[in-house]
């Protein structure tokens, strides 16, 4: 007998979240347990990679092993011989719209005559095993004419000479050249040699941020299911449901409502699930061969697969007084976008309006762009364009502290912004900014022990296990830093999220059921919104729906925003419909009292006590009321200035970092990682904590050794072989302090959590670094030959 | 070809197995234990990690046919036949070890089997026994915290029954 047809996984992900209506009092600010918990402990929680039809096929994507070069002919003729394949694809079989895009519709969804990155997808099979899939895309034979990639910002910056990575008459962008988007920001009296000659001390300095990729460990995957109505369910592992559906529909051609997704189990994310992998690809194949298809990246096709995060060259200059006061910055940041525009103008926005730091800086002067490349594309990641800035000015106030004779704490200090203060961007501060508080928690924080070098176990030494040092040749340095980011979609965008909250009694009980589109990627959104019913309708059960296209949008789960913003939005639909129930009670009782509020399944009178039970008042009757939370509106920035109420809300996190050097090998490793943040309300103080870990966790990558390496606009790294990610070995104690300053603007005054320890921390640990060596370390990541060949002071 | 072997303690057939398969794919796909994960299918990440005759392994490195009349006990074989969970599980849970959880079933078989050999770990023993199994989401803070509760735990439960 084959085990196959005993096989019984739902493609459903209803199953995800059964054991949500567990009885629980945990509102908000308590730290209940994740209501998916169980069954992701128990291997059950059904993933996209998990996704299982009887009768579904397996797609697979060719792709193109050049960064550039012409398409003269594809023969798909032998792919289709090969036993058991039952449909080859190119850019011809494409119904509809053949590009698409997050903000600039300038991608394909299958190559048409060229390519303009490494492993960029020219054709899709769909076979009956992933292993005849892969033999049958060997078959497919590509002609090319091979050209010279555009790579470096020399090129990318002289189309004339080099070349165009999209030629001017194919162009879409906002730009112009290889330009993809750039802002430019002028504030006070900009930076002109009046200024300048103000300053008593300048400090200048060039600094390169290496190309960082999310890593998420759940693999790109998803099965689509062909419809009978002749549209097309997709089970998918992403970021935001409805932006999806609306990038998709028109490359399908067909109607929106005829393309239905529903999330399956996302593991991880990080702004690398914010742009379309293999959605269209997967329907196109059901919906061609009339059967489900499933696709699973592998690990290297995944690093082809999605964005990274961009890499950076940034010039700063910073002048001030003799007593550290800053004067003046000026500064340029040249991000590689890569191929396609993805989120690039967005992450140039945020580069540019958050890159002087959260300091206090009288003139201002900013250029940011984003360049197209024949690199692979760049969009969004956890920081999104704050975290090269961070690095930048970060690394700046320690060089000018170091040239004032000033304590790095301190000079931060003096200039750190608070509540009240200006943006560059003309910006008033209008909730609190505890900058300076931060950093003074950090660094009033107990420092651990020294090395013992007596009793030394080498498991806690650089090199560790490999035996490389027993304490010789090691050195103790101790780091700095804080950095902003901002919360939510910005620029004048129409950020909003839907929730539907519906209340009923089921068994005797009320039970309040949360339905919204919300991605849940790992942060821990489903627990909160759990806590959110709880607290407005004082029930105890909660169930939560699963997340799909046919509650209206929650937007993305990302810039710090799904706690705020859908949080926001179950808040004011629990509030609807408690309204609703209280409204009910009136017309039937004829309450007078303005004090009545649900708790604990009962209405209640504040002066008069219980009014009555919350089951009586229901009966068989459900509310069921859905509701959008839109956040205050921004304005788009001044493209020559600058100047705009840009950003909704800002967050702020600081860091101390403490490390030991070899200096002889050039191994670091990182011995603590303190973070302090202001979080203004902590919803769930354990997922807070875990959020900021998390986030510490990967800017410790970036400082010290996560980067995609291409030489040539080839990636040479694409495995979890070579692209490195902290271990449990390399990842230090993080102990966590959180600040909770309500911000007024924000449901129940939070803050958005998860990015802002990623912009801060790495900057930390660079700084460290320099404070073991007395190197410069002006590019990350660091690695061994920067500590080992670098000249200190350099 | 037909693999026959023992899964969380019930016999196994599957058919058809094509020679390249690995242990993981044939029991993702084939078995209907999709609970070992996929991230690397390279041996780096150990998201696939399963018992093999009671030693933990990557999955994704063992070919399918290796497994003929052997034990494999997974992430699923964990909780007991009722579905209560195992002392480790519920550590990871109450921990807050948990985020996206991709990781997690090749943690906990890892974790299991430090305790099985080694019931009062240090922080330099849980780092070096789970240097195999990356995790991209929680900084690995709460999963110190989820193997010391799970020891804690343990070495209660035998204090007690002893
Ligand atoms: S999937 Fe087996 S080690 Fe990564
Ligand atoms: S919880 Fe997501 S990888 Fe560990």
């Amino acid at each position: 007998m084959s085990t196959r047809t005993t096989h019984t996984r739902t493609i459903q992900g209803q199953k995800n979240l059964q054991n949500i209506n567990q009885a629980s009092k945990d509102g908000i600010g308590g730290s209940p347990l994740r209501p998916d918990g169980n069954l992701k402990v128990k291997g059950e929680f059904a993933y996209s990679s998990d996704m299982w039809h009887e009768d579904m096929l397996w797609g697979m994507a060719l792709r193109s092993p050049h960064p550039r070069a012409n398409i003269l002919s594809v023969d798909i003729s032998e792919a289709l011989t090969v036993p058991g394949v039952y449909a080859v694809l190119t850019h011809k079989d494409i119904p509809g719209s053949k590009y698409y895009g997050l903000e600039i519709q300038d991608q394909p969804a299958l190559a048409i005559d060229k390519v303009r990155y490494h492993g960029e997808a020219i054709a899709l099979v769909a076979a009956d095993h992933p292993e005849t899939a892969r033999r049958a895309v060997k078959k497919i034979k590509v002609e090319y004419e091979v050209l010279t990639p555009i790579v470096t910002e020399e090129q990318c910056l002289h189309p004339e000479t080099y070349g165009y990575v999209h030629e001017p008459h194919e162009y879409k962008s906002h730009g112009h050249g290889n330009i993809c988007h750039e802002q430019k920001l002028v504030s006070g009296l900009g930076v002109t040699d009046e200024v300048r000659a103000t300053a008593d001390v300048v400090v200048s300095g060039d600094y390169e941020v290496g190309m960082q990729d999310q890593a998420f460990l759940g693999p790109e995957s998803g099965l689509a299911v062909p419809a009978e109505d002749g549209g097309v369910d997709l089970y998918i592992a992403t970021q935001w449901l409805h932006v999806d559906r609306q990038q998709m529909a028109p490359v399908l051609d067909l109607p929106e409502e005829k393309v239905r997704l529903t999330l399956a189990g996302v593991g991880g994310a990080f702004g690398g699930r914010e742009d379309l992998s293999m959605q269209i690809h997967a329907c196109l194949l059901a919906l061609h061969t009339g059967k489900p298809v499933k696709i699973v990246y592998s690990r290297d096709e995944s690093f082809f697969g999605h964005v990274h995060r961009h890499p950076a060259r940034m010039h700063y200059e910073h002048g001030a007084t003799r007593d550290g006061k800053l004067v003046y910055a000026d500064c340029r940041i040249v991000l590689d976008g890569g191929a396609y525009a993805s989120a690039s103008p967005a992450v140039v926005g945020n580069a540019a309006s958050l890159g002087h730091g959260p300091y206090v800086i009288p003139n201002v002067r900013m250029h940011a762009i984003a360049l197209y490349s024949n690199n692979p594309s760049c969009g969004a990641m956890r920081g999104f364009g704050a975290v090269q800035a961070a690095f930048g000015y970060e690394s700046q106030m320690d060089k000018l502290a170091a040239a004032l004779g000033m304590d790095p704490v301190e000079l931060r200090q003096l200039n750190a912004m608070s509540e009240g203060d200006f943006m560059p961007t003309g910006q008033q501060i209008d909730a609190p900014a505890p900058v300076a508080e931060l950093l003074q928690r950090a660094k009033d924080m107990p420092l651990p022990p020294p090395l013992d070098t007596e009793h030394l176990d080498v498991r806690q030494v650089p090199g560790a296990l490999s035996n490389t040092s027993h304490g010789e040749g090691i050195v103790r340095g101790v780091g700095y830093s804080v950095g902003i980011k901002n919360v939510g979609f910005s620029e004048g965008f129409d950020d909003y999220s839907t929730a539907r909250v519906r209340l009923e009694v089921i068994g005797g009980e009320p039970v309040a059921m949360v339905h919204t589109a919300m991605a849940e990627v790992g942060q821990g959104g489903v627990t909160v919104h759990a806590q959110i019913a709880r607290t407005e309708l004082g029930v105890e059960q909660v169930t939560i729906h699963p997340a799909n296209t046919e509650v209206g949008s929650a937007g993305s789960t990302s810039a710090s925003r799904q706690t705020y913003m859908t949080g926001g939005a179950v808040k004011l639909a629990a509030e609807a419909v408690r309204r609703a129930l209280i409204e009910k009670g009136r017309r039937r009782y004829g309450w007078t009292h303005d004090d009545i509020t649900l708790v604990g399944g009962k209405v209640v009178s504040e002066s008069a006590g219980t009014l009555v039970p919350m089951v009586d008042l229901l009966g068989d009757e459900a509310i069921d009321l859905t509701r959008e939370h839109h956040h205050r509106p921004t304005q788009p920035f001044d493209k020559e200035t600058g100047q705009g109420f840009g950003h909704v809300q800002y967050t702020f996190c600081a860091n101390r970092a403490v490390v030991d050097v070899d200096v002889e090998l050039g191994l670091v490793k990182v011995v603590e990682l303190t973070a302090v943040q202001d979080v203004g309300k902590a919803l769930n103080p354990l997922s807070v904590v875990g959020q900021i870990q998390g986030g510490c966790t990967q800017a410790l990558g970036l400082a010290v050794m996560e980067e995609i390496i291409i030489r040539d606009g080839k990636v040479r790294n694409a495995s979890f072989t070579d692209y490195l990610i902290p271990t449990i070995l390399d990842t230090p104690p993080i102990p966590v302090e959180i600040l909770e300053l309500p911000d007024p603007n924000a449901p129940y005054g939070l803050r958005g959590v998860g990015e802002a320890p990623t912009v801060s921390a790495t900057p930390s640990i660079v700084a460290a670094i320099r404070d073991a060596t007395g190197l410069a370390l002006t590019r990350i990541p660091v690695r061994p030959e920067h500590l080992t060949t670098e000249k200190p002071g350099a | 070809m037909r693999v026959t072997f023992t899964a969380n303690g019930k016999p196994v057939e599957a058919d058809d197995v094509w020679e390249g398969e690995s242990l993981l794919y044939m029991l993702r796909e084939r078995v209907g234990l999709p609970g070992s994960k996929n991230a690397c299918e390279q041996g780096e990440c150990g998201s696939c990690t399963v018992y093999l005759d009671g030693v933990p392994v990557c999955s994704c490195l063992v070919a399918a046919g290796q497994v003929q009349d052997r034990e494999v006990r997974t992430v699923e074989g964990l909780a007991d036949e009722n579905g209560e969970l195992g002392l480790v599980q519920q550590a990871f849970i109450d921990a807050g070890a948990v985020q996206c959880g991709f990781c997690t079933p090749g943690l906990l078989v890892q974790t299991d089997a430090l305790l099985e050999h080694d019931a009062q770990p240090g922080d330099d023993d849980i780092r070096e026994a789970l240097s195999g199994n990356l995790c991209r989401c929680t900084g690995y803070e709460k999963i110190m915290d989820a193997v010391r509760l799970a020891s804690a735990r343990k070495c209660a439960g035998k204090a007690a029954s002893a």
